[in-house]
C-alpha cells in the first residue's frame, strides 16, 4: 500500500512522470487501435487518454495543445489503421455532437439552474433549418425553383442554424420566465413535445416540414468542390465546432454573464437585488444554450442526409439531461465526460454487448431471454444513473469548481481572515 | 359547422367525462404529494401504469385458473382494483423511501431528476416482466363488462346525435366518484386527514405538535399511489390494451389537470381532470371541422400542453388555488 | 482531490493489463465480430446482418424479420460449408430510430465479412441507412419498407421484396371501391412515414375511382383512446374506413369503433398483417380487411411445412414479415452463391454481390415471387387482400391484384 502511496505522490509532483505515463498510455492504446482489426476496448481506452490528460498538472495551455494533437492527429490516425475506421469515427462524431449539445444544456441547467426538459427541440430546429433549404422542400413555399441550395451553403447554415435555434430559445424563454423550478421543467417538456408534434404535422396547410415523411436526400456539405460523405470527414467538422463551443463556454463561465447565471441559480431574488437583470440573463442562457444545439443540428442533418421527427423525441431530451447530470451540472469537463460516456454506452457498449450475448445464445452457450438484451435496457440504465447520481453524487463525476481568486485581487476584504486554500474550493454546485 | 359539432356533442361529453374521470383521480395523486412535499412526483404516471399491469395480471391469472366465470364480474372488478391499489400503494411508499426521502433536504432540481429516474426505471421493469411472461409488452386486457347501450339523445331534439355508452364507462364514473368522495371525507373529517393538512401547511410546526411527519408523508404517498393504481385498472378495462409507456403522457395531462385546479387543492384537481378530459375530447373531435381540415385531431396533445403552459404563465395558482407570495 | 491519483494509478494498471493482452495477439473485442478468429468451423466466414427494431413499439415485426432471416440461413448453412464457408447472422437492433440505424450501418460497413443486410422494418430508418450501405456497396433487401422514396433515389444497394406504397395503397382502394362498393370513405392514418404514405396513396386512388373522402384524420402512435377520431367518423357515417398504420393502433381502432356502434368495414395495409391485431381486437376483428404483399403461405409450394417448421423452431406463429425476411435472406444467399460459383470459390467482393442481388429474376419464395427492376423494386409484387372471417390469424384471401 505504501508503495502505491509513494507512486501516487511521485506522480502528483513529478510532471516528467506524468508525461511519460501519458505518452506511454497513448502510444500503447493507439498502437492497439491501429494494429487490431476491430477492438472497441482499445478505442475507448485511446479516448480515455484525454481524461488522463485532464488530470495531469500541466498548465491549461499545454493541456490544450496536447488535446489538439490527440484529437486531430493521434485519434484519426490510429483508427485509420483498420477497416473499422469509419465506425470508430462515427462514434467519435456522434460523441462530439452530443458533447456540444450537453454543453449547451449545461449553460441552461448547470449555470443558470433552469431545468429544461425539451432541449432536443433546438436540435430539431437546427436540423430542419438546413434540411428544408438543402432539399427541394423549400420550393413548396418559396416561389422560383431555387432549391435545393448547394452543399457549399452548409458552412453558412451552421451559423444560421445556431441563430434560428437561438431565436427559438428566446421564444421559449419569454413565456417561461414567469414559471419557476419544477413547473419550468414541465413547461419546457411540453414545449419540446409541441415543437415535435408541429414538425410532424406541418405538411398542411402549407407543406413546410414534409410531416412524418421526413426530408431525404439532404445535400452533403461541400468545400471547394470536395464533398463530405464519410464519418471521418464529419469528424473534423464536429471537432472544429466543438472547439469553438468549448472555448465560448470557458470564456462565458468566468465572465460577468457567467457569474450572473450562477448568482441567479443560487438565489434569484438576491441576484436581482444585486442589480442583475433577471429576464435578460435567463434569456441569454436559453439563447446561447439553444444555439449550440442548433449548430450541431445542421451537422446532424447533413451527416444523416435524412431527418424526420422521430429523431427528436422526449427520450432524446432526457438522454442529454442524463449526460449533464452524470458529468456534473455546471462543470464543463464533467459534462464533456458525461456526454462521451453516455454516447459510447449507447452506441457501442450496449450494441456490442447485445451482439455478444446473441452470439453466445445462438451457439447455445447461455440462454439470455430476449427481453433482457442490454440494448433494450437503455431506459433502465438511464433511470438508474439519474437516481444514483441524485442520491450519492449530486455533483456528478467531476464536480464543478469555482475559479480561485488570489487574496490580493479580492478588494476590500479585511474580514477575510483565512488564508485562501491552495486547493480550489469545491463550490456548492447544486443549482437553486 | 355548428350543426355537426352539436350532433357529436353528447358522445363527446360521455367520452370526455370518462377520460376526465381518469385524469381526475390520477391528478389527486400529484396534488396530494405536491401539497405535502412541494415535489412533482414525476413517477406518478408510471405508478398508474403499474396499477394497470398489476390489475391485468391478476385478471389474467384468474382467467388461466378458470375462476373468472365462477365469480360475478363486479366482484372480480372490485377485487382487482383493490389488489392493484395495494400493490401501487406499497410501490409508492417504497419509491418515497428509496428515491425521495434521502433528498428531502437537497435542492428541488435534484429530487426532480431522481423522480425522472424512477419513472424510467419503472417503465423498463414493467416492460421486462411483461415481455418475459408474454413475449410482447403490449398486453391486451380481457374485458369484464363488454356490454354497451345507446342513449337516445336524438329523441329529445334532432340537433343531438345518439351516444353509445360502454357499461365500463358507468363503472368508471362510480369508482371515480366513490374514491373522490372517500378521499375528501378522509382528508377533511379524520384525524389522519387533519395531520396531513397540518403537515402540508407547515412541516416544522406540525412536528412540534407531535405529528409524525414521516408517517404522514408515507401515508400520503400510499393513498396517492393507490388512487393512481386503481385508475390504471379502470383505464385498462376501458381501452383494452396497455403498454409500459401509457403512463408518461397521461401523467403529464393529469398533472395539467392538477395545475389547472390549483395544485395542492383536492377538489380543484377533480374539477381540473374533468375539464381537461372533456376539452381534449372536444378538440380531437372538432379541431378538423373548426379549422377547415387544416389542423386535425393530431394536434390534440398540443392543445393539452398549451392549456398547461397558458395556465402556468397567467394563473400559476390555478383556478382554485391561493397565490403564494415568494419569500426570500 | 485525494482519491484522484489513486484512481488514476489503478486505471493505468488495469489498462496496462488490458492493452498488454491486446498486443499479445489475442483479441480483446467485446463484440461478436472478431474477424477470422470466430471461424471455429474452419474456413472462411460470410456474415449477413439483419437490422430491425428488436425493442420498442414494433418489436413483434422486428423480431419476425430476424427470425425469418435466421431460419433461411440455417437452411443454407450446409450448402455453404460444402463450399468452404461458414455462415453467420449478425442481428442488429435499430430501435426504429434513424440515428441508431445509421450508426449500426457504419459498424456493419466496417466489418468486411458482412456481405449483405436484411432490413429495415421502418422506411424512415431504411432511407438514411441505405445511403451508408451505398458507400460501402453492401446490398440490402428490405422485407418491409414500402415508402416510395426508398427506391426512388435509384441507389444500387437498395432492394425490397414488398410492394411500394403507391401500388399497395391504390390496390387496396380499388378493392374497396370496386369490390366492396364503398362510396363514402373515412381515412385515418398514424402520422408516421409508413401510415401517411399508404393512406395518401389510398385516398388519392379512391377519389379517382369516384368515392368521396368523408374525412382524413391523424392519430398518435402509442395512444389508447381513439374516441375523438372515431366520433368524427361516426357523425360522417361512412360506409368504409381505411387505416394507415400499425397493428397496435389498428386493433384498438377496430375494437373501439365497434364499441361506438360503427359497423362500416375497416381496412388497413400490410402492417395489420400480424397476429397481434387479432389478439387486441378480439372477436371484433371479424369482417376487417387488410392488404398484404404475401400470398397465402399455405398455398405456396412448401408453405405449410415452412410455417410448421417456423412454429416448431421459435414457438411463435409466423408473421407476414417472417416469410418476407425468409425470402429476402434466401435471395441474398442465392446471389452470394452465384458469385461464389463464378469466382471459383474466392470470397466475393461486395460489389459483385450487390450486382448479383439486383440481377435476381424469377425467384420463387415462400411468400412471394421476386424479380428486381432497375430501381430495386420487386416487379412481381402482387397485392393480396385478406378478410378476417373470424378471430383467427391470418385472414382469408379474398382478392389478388397484379401490378
Amino acid at each position: 500500500m505504501s508503495k502505491l502511496d509513494n507512486m501516487r505522490i511521485t506522480l502528483r509532483e513529478n510532471k516528467l512522470a506524468q508525461i511519460v505515463l501519458l505518452v506511454l498510455f497513448t502510444l500503447v492504446t493507439a498502437a492497439a487501435v491501429y494494429l487490431m482489426e476491430r477492438s472497441v476496448t482499445a478505442f475507448l481506452l485511446l479516448l480515455a487518454s484525454l481524461l488522463l490528460l485532464y488530470y495531469t498538472s500541466f498548465t491549461n495551455g499545454i493541456k490544450w495543445i496536447i488535446a489538439l494533437v490527440l484529437l486531430l492527429v493521434v485519434i484519426p490516425f490510429a483508427s485509420s489503421g483498420g477497416t473499422s475506421y469509419d465506425s470508430y469515427m462515427e462514434v467519435a462524431t456522434q460523441c462530439g455532437i452530443y458533447v456540444a449539445m450537453a454543453l449547451g444544456l449545461n449553460i441552461v441547467v448547470g449555470f443558470a439552474g433552469l431545468l429544461d426538459m425539451g432541449f432536443v427541440a433546438f436540435f430539431a430546429v437546427g436540423a430542419y433549418t438546413y434540411g428544408i433549404f438543402a432539399t427541394d422542400q423549400a420550393n413548396n413555399f418559396i416561389s422560383g425553383d431555387l432549391f435545393p441550395l448547394s452543399g457549399g451553403t452548409f458552412w453558412i447554415f451552421i451559423l444560421i442554424g445556431g441563430f434560428m435555434a437561438g431565436i427559438f430559445g428566446i421564444l421559449l424563454g419569454l413565456p417561461v420566465l414567469r414559471v419557476k423550478g419544477d413547473y419550468l421543467a414541465i413547461v419546457t417538456l411540453g414545449f419540446g413535445e409541441i415543437i415535435r408534434i408541429i414538425f410532424n404535422n406541418l405538411e398542411k396547410p402549407v407543406n413546410i416540414t414534409n410531416g412524418a415523411m421526413g426530408l431525404s436526400s439532404i445535400q452533403p456539405p461541400d468545400l471547394f468542390g470536395f464533398d463530405f460523405t464519410f464519418p471521418h470527414q464529419y469528424y473534423f467538422i464536429v471537432i472544429a465546432i466543438l472547439l469553438v463551443v468549448i472555448f465560448a463556454v470557458r470564456r462565458l463561465e468566468h465572465s460577468r454573464l457567467g457569474r450572473s447565471w450562477k448568482a441567479v441559480r443560487e438565489n434569484e431574488i438576491a441576484a436581482q437585488s444585486m442589480g442583475i437583470p433577471l429576464i435578460r440573463t435567463k434569456l441569454i442562457a436559453f439563447a446561447i444554450g439553444a444555439s449550440f444545439s442548433g449548430m450541431m443540428g445542421v451537422v446532424f442533418a447533413a451527416k444523416q442526409t435524412f431527418i424526420d421527427p422521430t429523431s427528436f423525441t422526449l427520450i432524446e431530451s432526457t438522454t442529454i439531461l442524463v449526460m449533464v447530470v452524470l458529468g456534473g451540472m455546471g462543470s464543463v469537463p464533467g459534462v464533456i465526460l458525461g456526454a462521451s460516456l453516455v454516447t459510447i454506452l449507447n452506441l457501442q457498449v450496449l450494441t456490442e454487448l447485445t451482439n455478444w450475448l446473441n452470439q453466445l445464445s445462438m451457439q447455445g452457450i447461455i440462454e439470455v431471454p430476449n427481453a433482457l438484451s442490454p440494448s433494450k435496457m437503455q431506459r433502465f440504465i438511464f433511470g438508474m444513473i439519474l437516481i444514483l447520481v441524485a442520491i450519492f453524487r449530486p455533483n456528478g463525476l467531476i464536480a464543478a469548481k469555482n475559479r480561485k481568486i488570489p487574496k490580493e485581487v479580492v478588494t476590500g476584504g479585511p474580514h477575510q481572515h483565512h488564508k485562501v486554500p491552495a486547493t480550489p474550493i469545491s463550490a456548492k454546485a447544486n443549482p437553486e | 359547422m355548428f350543426a355537426s359539432i352539436l350532433q357529436t356533442l353528447p358522445q363527446v361529453l360521455i367520452d370526455g367525462l370518462a377520460l376526465g374521470a381518469i385524469y381526475a383521480v390520477v391528478a389527486l395523486g400529484y396534488t396530494m404529494v405536491y401539497g405535502i412535499l412541494e415535489l412533482i412526483n414525476f413517477a406518478h404516471g408510471e405508478i398508474f401504469m403499474t396499477g394497470a399491469f398489476a390489475g391485468t395480471s391478476v385478471l389474467l391469472l384468474f382467467q388461466s385458473m378458470g375462476w373468472l366465470g365462477s365469480l360475478p364480474a363486479w366482484f372480480s372488478y372490485v377485487l382487482i382494483i383493490f389488489i392493484a391499489m395495494m400493490v401501487t400503494g406499497a410501490l409508492g411508499v417504497g419509491i418515497e423511501r428509496v428515491a425521495y426521502r434521502p433528498l428531502r433536504k437537497a435542492p428541488k432540481l435534484i429530487s426532480l431528476i431522481s423522480a425522472f429516474g424512477v419513472s424510467f426505471v419503472l417503465q423498463d421493469l414493467v416492460r421486462f416482466i411483461a415481455e418475459l411472461k408474454t413475449g410482447n409488452y403490449i398486453i391486451s386486457v380481457p374485458q369484464l363488462f363488454d356490454g354497451r347501450f345507446t342513449l337516445g339523445f336524438s329523441s329529445m331534439t334532432a340537433m343531438f346525435g345518439n351516444a353509445t355508452v360502454k357499461t365500463n364507462t358507468i363503472f368508471i364514473f362510480i369508482v371515480a366518484i366513490v374514491l373522490m368522495i372517500g378521499l375528501d371525507i378522509f382528508v377533511n373529517r379524520t384525524k389522519w386527514g387533519g395531520a396531513m393538512r397540518a403537515v402540508a401547511q407547515d412541516r416544522e410546526t406540525a412536528s412540534l405538535m407531535s405529528i409524525n411527519v414521516n408517517k404522514v408523508i408515507l401515508l400520503t404517498f400510499f393513498i396517492g399511489s393507490a388512487l393512481g393504481g386503481s385508475t390504471g385498472v379502470l383505464f385498462a378495462q376501458q381501452y383494452g390494451t396497455i403498454d409500459p409507456y401509457i403512463g408518461f403522457i397521461l401523467g403529464l395531462k393529469a398533472f395539467t389537470a392538477a395545475v389547472l385546479g390549483g395544485i395542492g387543492n383536492i377538489r380543484g384537481a377533480m374539477f381540473g381532470g374533468v375539464v381537461i378530459g372533456v376539452l381534449e375530447m372536444f378538440a380531437s373531435a372538432n379541431l378538423g371541422i373548426m379549422t377547415g381540415g387544416n389542423f386535425g385531431a393530431e394536434y390534440k396533445d398540443v392543445f393539452a400542453f398549451a392549456i398547461l403552459i397558458v395556465v402556468l404563465i397567467f394563473k400559476p395558482e390555478g383556478l382554485f388555488g391561493r397565490a403564494v407570495k415568494e419569500k426570500v | 482531490m485525494k482519491g484522484r491519483w489513486n484512481g488514476i494509478v489503478a486505471a493505468v494498471l488495469a489498462v496496462g493489463l488490458l492493452a498488454g493482452c491486446g498486443n499479445g495477439g489475442s483479441t480483446t473485442t467485446t463484440g461478436a465480430s472478431s474477424g477470422g478468429s470466430s471461424g471455429s468451423a474452419g474456413g472462411k466466414v460470410i456474415k449477413i446482418a439483419t437490422q430491425s427494431p428488436l425493442s420498442g413499439g414494433s418489436s413483434i415485426q422486428g423480431e419476425a424479420i430476424r427470425l425469418g432471416a435466421q431460419m433461411s440461413m440455417e437452411d443454407h448453412k450446409e450448402d455453404f460449408s460444402k463450399l468452404g464457408y461458414s455462415l453467420e447472422l449478425v442481428p442488429y437492433d435499430d430501435q426504429g430510430d434513424p440515428k441508431k440505424g445509421v450508426a449500426n450501418a457504419e459498424q456493419i460497413g466496417a466489418d468486411q465479412a458482412v456481405l449483405g443486410v436484411i432490413g429495415h422494418l421502418n422506411s424512415g430508418v431504411s432511407i438514411p441507412s441505405s445511403v451508408v450501405y451505398e458507400k460501402y456497396n453492401i446490398p440490402m433487401i428490405s422485407p418491409a419498407s414500402t415508402a416510395t422514396e426508398f427506391t426512388d433515389r435509384k441507389l444500387k444497394v437498395a432492394n425490397r421484396v414488398v410492394a411500394r406504397d403507391d401500388f399497395q395503397g391504390p390496390a387496396a382502394a380499388e378493392y374497396a371501391v370496386k369490390t366492396v362498393g364503398a362510396k363514402k370513405i373515412f381515412v385515418i392514418q398514424d402520422k408516421t412515414a409508413y401510415g401517411q404514405g399508404l393512406a395518401e396513396a389510398f385516398r388519392d386512388k379512391a377519389q379517382e375511382l369516384g368515392a368521396t373522402i368523408a374525412g382524413y384524420e391523424g392519430i398518435t402512435v402509442g395512444e389508447k383512446d381513439f374516441n375523438g377520431v372515431l366520433n368524427i367518423a361516426a357523425t360522417q357515417n361512412p360506409d368504409f374506413i381505411f387505416f394507415g398504420g400499425l397493428y397496435a393502433e389498428g386493433g384498438l381502432i377496430i375494437k373501439q369503433a365497434r364499441d361506438k356502434g360503427i359497423t362500416a368495414p375497416i381496412m388497413g395495409g400490410d402492417a395489420l398483417d400480424s397476429s397481434g391485431l387479432v389478439e387486441i381486437a378480439g372477436a371484433d376483428v371479424k369482417g376487417s380487411l387488410y392488404s398484404s404483399v404475401a400470398g397465402e403461405i399455405a398455398k405456396m409450394e412448401g408453405g405449410t411445412d415452412w410455417a410448421a417448421r417456423y412454429q416448431k423452431e421459435f414457438s411463435k406463429v409466423p408473421e407476414g414479415y417472417s416469410a418476407y425476411a425468409y425470402d429476402s435472406m434466401t435471395i441474398m444467399l442465392d446471389a452470394i452463391k452465384k458469385t461464389l460459383d463464378s469466382s471459383g470459390g474466392e470470397m466475393p467482393s461486395r460489389e459483385t454481390v450487390r450486382d448479383a442481388v439486383r440481377a435476381t429474376k424469377d425467384f420463387k419464395g415462400i411468400a412471394t415471387e421476386v424479380s428486381f427492376d432497375d430501381k430495386g423494386d420487386n416487379s412481381f409484387a402482387k397485392v393480396y387482400i385478406y378478410e378476417f372471417a373470424g378471430d383467427t390469424y391470418p385472414g382469408k384471401l379474398v382478392s389478388e391484384v397484379s401490378q
